[in-house]
């Protein structure tokens, strides 16, 4: 477009950015308002009109993490005086910590949050394996009926989860599967395999094939030609496929919320779940929320550059 | 052997360690089993479930009842208004998304120094959990105290517990999810205009108009409607959303399938359901990688 800048061109293109800026600005409030919800004290997060300004405090995080119970008396000033800082947090919104001697309970929280980055993990882990080999397979070998073989592994992924769910429920039943890490992790490899098939195979088909068979002429096995050519030159693309593997079962609600509940419970049902029970407390379950999403968006980051081809399953590269 | 042909016998690995064959087995055949093991099986074990009476919750034994599950589904107009609803769903949410989506990135086809960053922010929603963001978007859009109804000055207007409403304001928040998706998607495709066409254009002195409904839209249309298609599969599966933000509202036929199965325990009836909604998916589904491949190959 260098040569040729049209008029039209010089009016539109402050406006367009001013308002492609502006438009940024309106997408990302919703997140704005929940990160500072998560700051607020705790009358402010629910006033009316809503605070747009306070002095941030990091009690909800606290109470995030501390089993709580409302304090019947306040502590006497000997109590007061004696607990870390975080204790005297709760004390001041009228809450005292649940003890096991002198131990501070835990919420669920955390547990719950352990969940989601163990089954999360070790799903990746599992699919990636299995995905990157598969795609070197399609990729480098003739298969007989290659394009419905993946068309097959594509359509899996299609499949509404509450479909599966009906069966699997049953069948982890009587395997006694349901609501354990293993249940979940293997459900969500069979849900994250087929993208990590397809994209995979995208990345693999693009490394020159001629770097293998050089190595094959120089002595190397088939498999020393794979681990020690291509998957280096294919680390990217594990990368970027592991970390949108990762995503989706961090993620993931209606299978975990159907298959798990309390032992193997992960976050994305756990969450929500703590509006039932009496008067919510916004502040706690918006820290929790931020907590939660956080290492999404660090994600989104690393991935900027891939998100066009793992949104494509692999099909549109650039 | 013989359709390893392209390989095997030119390969100077021949003869050496695993051989071709055994290598492409044990990559590909694991996977294969994997996912028929957790798909194929269980759809099949449901496809038998269908034709029964029977409960989980209760100890009897499934009972054989040929069709009859099919028939009531089919004739209970309960149903129906969740297909409907789903419908009315999928119309608003991918309507909006597609004009929004496609609207930003004519916004964005430019070039500009925040661009990366801004493209990187707009992208943002769509890598959250639904579940999460349903539950965000309700203390947006609370009646009494929530910021939504306070920026728009409407006073305690109800957004999710009366039902027109629900659909629009949960349509809104999947809007405010996978527009930046369509964006992503019609970026690229603008990009891949040749930018002498605009030139050319330009030259012949042709209206902004013209140069939009001649050059720009005809040759982003197949990837356009890639993303149509695939944001109404999954608009059409949508569950986590509107369970977290309205179950009662906004009743898809999702959330009609887990209340039938994991609420009222009607397993036989729910398979037949669940086959039902796997019917109009896979006809999706093929759909969808037909005009996918079609994108691969231009």
């Amino acid at each position: 477009m260098a040569g040729v800048t049209s008029r039209a061109q010089r009016i539109w293109n402050p406006i367009a950015i001013i308002a492609v800026v502006a438009a940024t600005l309106i997408f990302l409030s919703p997140i704005y308002w929940i990160a500072s919800t998560s700051i607020k004290p705790r009358t402010a997060a629910t006033s009316v009109p809503p605070t747009v300004f306070f002095t941030p405090e990091i009690t909800p995080y606290v109470k995030l993490f501390t089993k709580r119970v409302q304090a019947k008396q306040p502590p006497t000033q000997e109590e007061y005086d004696a607990a870390p800082w975080w204790e005297k947090l709760v004390y001041d919104g009228g809450e005292r910590v649940l003890k096991v001697g002198d131990e501070p309970q835990l919420s669920q929280y955390p547990n719950r949050f352990f969940n989601s980055l163990i089954v999360a993990t070790l799903s990746t882990i599992l699919a990636v394996g299995m995905g990157t080999i598969t795609a070197y397979g399609f990729s480098r070998f003739k298969v007989k009926g290659e394009s419905d073989l993946l068309f097959f592994i594509l359509s899996t992924r299609m499949l509404p989860p509450v479909v599966i769910a009906i069966p699997m429920y049953l069948m982890y039943r009587t395997f006694e599967l349901n609501d354990t890490h293993l249940g979940l992790i293997l459900l969500y490899v069979a849900f994250n395999l087929s993208f990590s098939v397809w994209l995979m195979k995208g990345f693999i088909d693009e490394i020159p094939k001629e770097y293998e068979e050089a190595a094959l002429i120089d002595g190397y096995t088939r498999l020393q030609a794979f681990w020690k050519i291509v998957l280096p030159q294919a680390a990217t693309g594990i990368a970027a496929t592991a970390v949108f593997c990762f995503i989706t079962a961090w993620n993931e609600y209606a299978l975990a919320l159907i298959l798990t509940n309390r032992r193997a419970q992960t976050a994305p049902p756990f969450i929500p779940s703590q509006i039932g029970s009496g008067l919510p407390e916004w502040t706690v379950i918006a820290a929790g929320t931020v907590l939660f999403l956080l290492p999404v968006a660090l994600f989104t980051f690393v991935l900027r550059n891939h998100l066009l081809r793992g949104v494509t399953f692999g099909a549109i590269r650039k | 052997m013989a359709v390893l042909a392209r390989l095997d016998t030119s390969s100077p690995a021949a003869g050496r360690g695993w051989s071709d064959l055994t290598i492409r087995n044990v990559f590909i055949i694991p996977t294969i089993a994997f996912l028929i093991i957790f798909n194929i099986f269980p759809l099949l074990y449901s496809l038998g479930y269908s034709f029964t009476e029977y409960r989980v919750s209760l100890g009897k034994p499934p009972q054989f009842i040929g069709l009859a599950n099919y028939r009531d589904l089919l004739s209970d107009p309960g149903i129906w208004s969740s297909f409907t609803t789903t419908a009315a769903y999928v119309i608003v949410s991918v309507g909006g998304q597609m004009i929004v989506g496609f609207g930003l990135a004519l916004l964005l086809n430019r070039q500009f120094r925040l661009k990366g960053l801004v493209t990187t922010l707009l992208l943002l929603p769509m890598m959250l959990s639904p579940a999460v963001v349903g539950l965000f978007w309700k203390l947006l859009y609370d009646p009494s105290w929530g910021p939504v109804n306070y920026a728009l000055g409407i006073g305690k207007f109800e957004w999710l517990s009366h039902p027109v409403n629900a659909l629009f304001a949960v349509a809104l928040t999947d809007i405010w999810m996978w527009a930046p998706f369509v964006m992503l998607l019609s970026l690229a495709g603008l990009s891949a205009v040749p930018k002498h066409l605009y030139e050319a254009a330009a030259i012949d002195r042709a209206s902004g108009l013209y140069t939009f409904t001649r050059i720009t839209l005809p040759l982003v249309a197949p990837i356009l409607l890639i993303a149509l298609i695939f944001r109404t599969m999954e608009a059409f599966k949508s569950f986590d959303l509107p369970f977290v933000m309205s179950t009662a509202s906004v009743q898809t036929v999702s959330i009609r399938l887990y209340q039938m199965a994991f609420q009222g325990w009607d397993t036989g009836r729910a398979s037949a359901l669940a086959y039902i909604v796997l019917i109009a998916v896979i006809a999706i589904t093929n759909v969808y990688v037909k005009y996918l491949n079609k994108v691969k190959e231009r």
